[in-house]
């Protein structure tokens, strides 16, 4: 551990930090623009240049590697001068258009010109002019802003794994952008406008919405897939205006893909606003007491069996835990929250991701099954380039079901379980790479596991991760890699099927043959919808999606930006997600509309505030008891030995832009879907 | 910036690219020289074969994907490496592509004057391809035979020791479809004084059986 | 005056032929097994003892440089990589090594490989040498064939393989770092340091670069001795060197004297003298165009080498000395490079990027006398801010000649701003 002087402070550091690190930890402040703690180095803007004794000129700090004994001053006219120098170089072809550029109030080359800038411009000739490059429906140019840091060319090819931005040409015309016109294809470009210093990339779909100072921010979590990212939700008034992500090292470092970021622009369209009823076969406007009637009468005295609950793949823990209570009340054990009929739901190791997502980065092989990461949760996507990245390559990803890019070199091993079974047998070369790893882990997707021979894929899995040492001491590389939100809590809550109840397949036919009378869909979209039509359907939710379009009585939800709950994700850690904005129109929080039905029908559950609804939801899990952490699940019996069909496992995900309710209404998810996905309907995202 | 650091427009662009077998074969020779893995390397050795191998010595974008594809790396970092180094034409050129240093030595030797007799000699600009596309004339930086300025490479030959009058005379060569002898034009043979080796005497004594052939293209 | 006998390069002038028969007759390839045989440590101290500093510029201990190299192979290969990337405005020699004498570097990448324990190297020279590659190339399968280099080199037991690799116009890749991008398939931007190619260098490996002109070298300083080497030139600035004298001097040309010979005896005795006669010199730049301009005050009586060109706050550099009488337009001359500095700055980082435009913009007023008196203060701070901020020497090399210019011709400037500022008064 090097120990160093800065500016006559004392300070060690751990082996392998730079002088920058160095810098920081003696509390002073470095400024920089192309230095990125998640990038690699590129020492290209000269903003951290510090004086370094015996060196005969200042060094980039970002770029020196702290060693014993180093004598570091940063406040000296050296560095001063050095900085000042910089800084004058950065603004003299950066234009002066702050008053309309959406990085003003948060760009950090307007900010260090208030450290560092001279207070006039000695720049007597012509400003550089660049042509702004095409770059798709995300991520809006202005690139005569470009202050050339190279962190945007990094990204793509270093986290995003796609090659689309480089800097072309060379000295002063240097161009940052494609070359040819390109958009970036990728699930996680809106990174580029959070790591763009300066405003050249901004966001286009958020193009002159409003200034950074007039934004209340709230922190959250994202329930557009099963990763739980980190966001910060940023509203003015009733309006939310952009999603951004939140440091979460363990979760999505600082990164969030599009869907999360972008999505929210289809919470302002066909919003469920007001509670709905039908009559005469239309759907009628009605009050809360109206609607509540509706449904009283529909269920009273009605046989619990004949009523089953459906649980959607967005909604939070609360509202299942009130919907649970309430199908009990009511003598019903029909409920179910695997909307896609996925055969899970075991011991809590067989259903979560036990490495952890942060756990990715210790492994040395990963086979995934029947998952397209790629598309069903870019952030874990990434994290596996990411330790591809840091073995230089050595990382192995084999992966059975469709041939989906991971952005990196991986192996495809086969379609279907055939190929499962010959790793099991040791037939495949794959085998030997799991064998041989120190720490190997398996990634099961829900186009694994939720079709008819599910348990049977499930349990050769294991039988995999019990011959090839994938789960050993500390060490569990066994994982199931879900889309939904929902559906880890909805398993730690036990919304399943109780004694004698039917699953969401067996719900459906039930309606469809007349068993099933009252079907509750809360926020349940996915589902064979022409199946419910001679049942009453209760729809509660925030859009007018599927669900609504078959609903007898619709009760208007919240969306996740509109309530404070609480998510667990798929590697089952629970998280608090805190509102934004209040519910629009008549709209409630989910667990109270459930709370308030409940008192309508005379069965009134026993919690009146959210405290005591999270009370209950311990009381059925302790897992609820531990906020943001995860829990490691014990290995237990899982999985029934049996027959597995031949055919290829499919991902859930045909459209990464549009996998919901919200991602389905937003336009900015419509116009990446034409960009991007050439063929929706095949699934490839091209 | 001339334009021929800019691509060239997309009617002039193919749609298809590949090297004919006899430079496939040298491509693959190419990509031996480095290590196993690091295939990489050959990125500007290749380009400069799809540029001699291109009517017009230039290599389209969709060449720099063939390489990219051949070399298993992202096209953009071929267009990096295309767009970096100047002698990879990003759009057409005439078939007698003439630059002329005009850097400091060459300057201060009369390069202005050969530019204008270029200039002069050609109808055109810097920048420019004559309307029959025998000629493109730019200005470079220099070329590295200082002591025998001023001096101009058209296409793979040096044109060393010039005057206005020389340089008229290569040109009028060239447009005749003959082939003016390269080095310089001043009748020395290389870098040694004008008026012969002051020093090295005894090995400059030499018959002209002893001379070294001339250098044959394509060797490189 | 150095004599013919202590001469390296023998056909520096091409009047006979470069291939291996004529080489071996001019005494290349003579004993090369013996002097591997000798081992690499007697090799380095030899190479150390000889007082050869780097011929590329810097001036850089070539043993010394060759000792950074580690002793022991950690399982990665090393490489020893020949800068031919000749560019430097002003400079041609390498060329004439290169396509006259190309066996003394061949034979020199043999030795210096084996100094250094690796078992390749790659010479990049730059594109437009096109010649030169193609005379180099078969002078390298030449001696492929004849058994010298290759497995088992000249019976030596150690395997040598030596590529040829062309750039394709890019002056930056001069820089060592760039050069080993540029060889990887990459955009020739200079890499951050540390580390150092020693420690990571081509493809991450141990490497060494070196200059044409200090490997072309070796072999005949192995063979003499490091003493012999050292016989020329003064202390710390030892052995024989190649002068490309351009410009205004009656008769350029590139030559081979002994190091330390006074600037007004290598143009007076080799180039015929200063066009015009001495008295008519203006300033010359004696060491390509990155070294600051000297006056003829200077020039009287300079040595040169790199301690006394140092000493009057100009350097040695590639020892390309350009000449420029009293009919140059000084201000211009300078104001071209500074154009070249604009057209090579690579873009990497923001003094150079944004700096080399700017400072030439403004020598391009300099030009004009389109400027004011405090300009010229201005102009010389900017130099200031680019010298010693930037991630390689372009920087410092493109602001040199302008301070050069500013520090020896600022009455010069003055004079042009005032006929300028008083012609559009009128």
């Amino acid at each position: 551990m090097p120990k160093l002087t800065v500016d006559g402070i004392e300070v060690e550091v751990e082996a392998g930090a730079t002088v920058l690190q160095a810098c920081e930890e003696a509390g002073k402040e470095i400024p920089r623009f192309c230095y990125h703690e998640r990038l690699s180095i590129a020492g290209n803007c000269r903003m951290c240049l510090v004086e370094m004794e015996r060196a005969p000129k200042p060094v980039a700090s970002c770029a020196m590697p702290a060693a014993d004994g180093m004598v570091i001053k940063t406040d000296s006219d050296l560095v001063k001068k050095a900085r000042n120098g910089v800084m004058e170089f950065l603004l003299i072809n950066h234009p002066l258009d702050c008053p309309i550029c959406d990085q003003g109030g948060e760009c950090d080359l307007q900010d260090q010109a208030m450290a560092y800038g001279f207070d006039a411009s000695r720049y007597a000739e012509k400003k550089r002019a660049v042509k702004d490059k095409e770059l798709g429906p995300i991520v809006k140019t202005i690139m005569t802003r470009c202050i050339h840091c190279t962190r945007c060319v990094r990204f793509s090819e270093e986290v995003a794994g796609v090659g689309t931005m480089g800097a072309v040409y060379r000295g002063e015309d240097t161009e940052v952008g494609p070359y040819i016109e390109a958009s970036i294809n990728s699930e996680m470009s809106g990174n580029l406008v959070d790591l763009c210093p300066v405003g050249a990339l901004t966001s286009k779909p958020y193009a002159f919405t409003a200034r950074p100072w007039e934004l209340k921010k709230t922190d959250s979590v994202d329930v557009m897939d099963a990763v739980g990212s980190n966001i910060r939700v940023d509203a003015r008034g009733s309006e939310v205006l952009r999603v951004l992500p939140r440091l979460n090292e363990d979760i999505n470092e600082e990164w969030i893909s599009d869907k999360t970021r972008y999505a929210i622009d289809g919470l302002k369209r066909q919003r469920l606003d007001r509670p709905y009823v039908r009559v005469n076969g239309k759907l009628a406007p009605a009050s809360w007491d109206e609607a509540f009637a509706a449904i009283k009468e529909k269920v009273s005295g009605l046989d619990g069996k004949k009523i089953a609950a459906i649980a959607g793949d967005t909604v939070d823990c609360e509202s299942m835990t009130a919907l649970k209570d309430l199908m009990g009340k009511l003598g019903s054990a029909n409920i179910d929250c695997r909307q896609d009929g996925a055969k899970i739901g075991g011991p809590r190791s067989s259903y979560i991701f036990n490495t952890t997502i942060a756990g990715i980065e210790e492994a040395d092989a990963c086979l995934v099954v029947g998952a397209n990461v790629r598309a069903e949760a870019p952030i874990i996507n990434s994290r596996l380039r990411k330790r591809w990245r840091m073995t230089a390559g050595d990382f192995r990803l084999g992966v059975i079901g469709e041939n989906w890019d991971p952005t990196f070199k991986h192996d495809y091993l086969g379609a279907g379980p055939e190929t499962l079974s010959d790793i099991l047998e040791g037939k495949n070369d794959f085998a030997k790479v799991l064998e041989s790893a120190a720490k190997p882990m398996i990634i099961v997707g829900m186009g694994a596991l939720n079709r008819e021979d599910g348990e049977a894929v499930l349990a050769t899995a294991r039988e995999i991760a019990d011959k090839y040492g994938l789960v050993s001491g500390e060490w569990n590389g066994f994982n199931v890699l879900h889309t939904a939100a929902a559906r880890v809590g909805g398993l730690d809550l036990g919304f399943v099927p109780g004694e004698g109840g039917l699953a969401t397949n067996d719900i459906l036919d039930g309606a469809a043959k007349g068993d099933v009378e009252v079907v509750y869909l809360l926020g349940a979209d996915e589902l064979d919808m022409a199946k419910l039509k001679n049942a009453f359907v209760i729809y509660q939710g925030c859009l007018g999606d599927a669900g609504a379009q078959v609903a007898d009585v619709i009760l208007p939800g919240a969306a996740y930006t509109e309530k404070n709950g609480t998510y667990v994700n798929t590697e089952g850690r629970v998280q608090y997600g805190w509102r934004a904005v209040f519910p629009v129109g008549d709209a409630r929080e989910d667990w109270k509309i459930i709370r308030a039905l409940s008192a309508g029908l005379g069965l009134t559950l026993p919690y009146d505030n959210i405290d005591s609804v999270r009370a209950r939801m311990v009381e059925i899990n302790d897992v609820f008891g531990s906020i943001n952490v995860t829990r490691k699940a014990a290995w237990a019996e899982f999985g029934k030995a049996g027959v597995m069909k031949s055919e290829g496992f499919a991902s859930p995900v045909r459209n990464f832009y549009m996998t919901d309710p919200i991602s389905r209404a937003s336009v900015t998810m419509a116009k990446c879907t034409e960009a991007f996905v050439k063929d929706a309907a095949a699934g490839k995202v091209a | 910036m001339s334009h021929l650091r800019r691509p060239a427009p997309r009617e002039l662009q193919p749609t298809s690219f590949a090297f004919t077998p006899e430079n496939l074969e040298k491509a693959k020779k190419i990509i031996a020289k480095y290590p196993e893995g690091r295939q990489q390397s050959a990125t500007m050795p290749l380009l400069d074969l799809a540029q001699r191998q291109t009517e017009g010595n230039w290599v389209p974008t969709v060449a720099m994907d063939y390489i990219a594809d051949m070399l298993e790396m992202p096209a953009i970092r071929v267009y990096e490496v295309a767009t970096f180094y100047t002698m990879y034409n990003l759009a057409p050129v005439g078939q007698n592509f003439i630059q002329v240093c005009t850097t400091t030595p060459c300057w201060l030797r009369g390069s202005s004057d050969i530019v204008k007799t270029c200039k002069e000699e050609l109808g055109i600009g810097i920048g420019e391809t004559t309307e029959d596309g025998k000629f493109t004339l730019i200005e470079v930086e220099c070329l590295g035979a200082c002591v025998n300025a001023p001096m101009m490479q058209i296409n793979d030959d040096y044109y060393e020791d010039l005057t206005s009058d020389s340089t008229k005379n290569i040109i009028d060569m060239l447009k005749r479809g003959e082939t003016p002898k390269a080095g310089p034009q001043s009748g020395r043979r290389g870098c040694e004084p004008i008026d012969g080796p002051k020093v090295l005497k005894a090995f400059c004594g030499c018959a002209a059986a002893d001379q070294p052939a001339e250098p044959k293209d394509g060797e490189a | 005056m150095l004599q013919d006998k202590d001469r390296i390069f023998t056909n520096l002038y091409g009047f006979q032929d470069f291939g291996l028969k004529a080489a071996q007759a001019r005494g290349n390839w003579d004993g090369t097994k013996g002097l591997i045989e000798k081992g690499q440590d007697w090799i380095i101290e030899e190479m150390k003892a000889s007082g050869m500093r780097g011929r590329g510029g810097a001036g850089f201990p070539t043993g010394l440089k060759w000792s950074f190299m580690p002793k022991e192979s950690d399982g990665r290969p090393h490489y020893l990589v020949v800068n031919a990337d000749e560019g430097e405005p002003g400079t041609c020699k390498d060329r004439e090594i290169m396509r006259n004498d190309p066996h003394t570097l061949i034979e020199g990448c043999l030795l210096a490989s084996f100094a250094m324990r690796a078992h390749a190297a790659y010479i990049y020279i730059r594109g437009e040498f096109y010649h030169e590659a193609s005379n180099l190339q078969r002078a390298i399968d030449e001696a492929y064939d004849a058994g010298l280099i290759g497995k088992n080199a000249c019976g030596s037991g150690w395997d040598f393989d030596l590529y040829l690799h062309l750039g394709a116009g890019a002056y930056i890749c001069g820089e060592e770092t760039a050069l080993i991008e540029s060889l990887e398939g990459k955009k020739g931007q200079p890499r951050l340091k540390p580390p150092f190619p020693a420690n990571a260098g081509l493809y991450g490996c141990p490497t060494t670069v070196n200059n044409v002109e200090s490997i072309a070298a070796v072999p005949e300083i192995l063979r003499r001795g490091g003493a012999w080497f050292s016989s020329f030139g003064r202390e710390k600035n030892h052995g024989t060197k190649l002068f490309a004298i351009s410009g205004h001097v009656e008769k350029p040309c590139t030559v081979e004297e002994a190091m330390s010979i006074p600037l007004r005896e290598l143009i007076e005795r080799h180039c015929g003298g200063v066009r015009g006669g001495w008295d008519n010199l203006l300033a010359v730049i004696p060491g390509g165009s990155s070294v600051p301009v000297l006056t003829k005050e200077v020039c009287d009586d300079v040595l040169m080498d790199f301690d006394a060109l140092r000493e009057v706050g100009s350097g040695l550099g590639t020892a390309a000395v350009i000449v420029m009488d009293k009919s140059t337009d000084i201000v211009y001359a300078i104001a071209r490079l500074s154009e070249f500095y604009k057209h090579e700055s690579c873009g990497q980082c923001t003094p150079c990027r944004e700096g080399t435009g700017w400072m030439m913009r403004m020598m391009q007023r300099m030009v004009r006398g389109e400027a004011t008196l405090d300009e010229i203060d201005l102009l010389w701070d900017v130099t200031k801010q680019v010298e010693g901020h930037t991630i390689c020497a372009l920087g410092d090399a493109a602001a040199w000649p302008i301070q050069g210019l500013i520090r020896n011709f600022r009455p010069e400037m003055e004079r042009r701003i005032k006929e300028y500022r008083a012609r559009i008064a009128a």
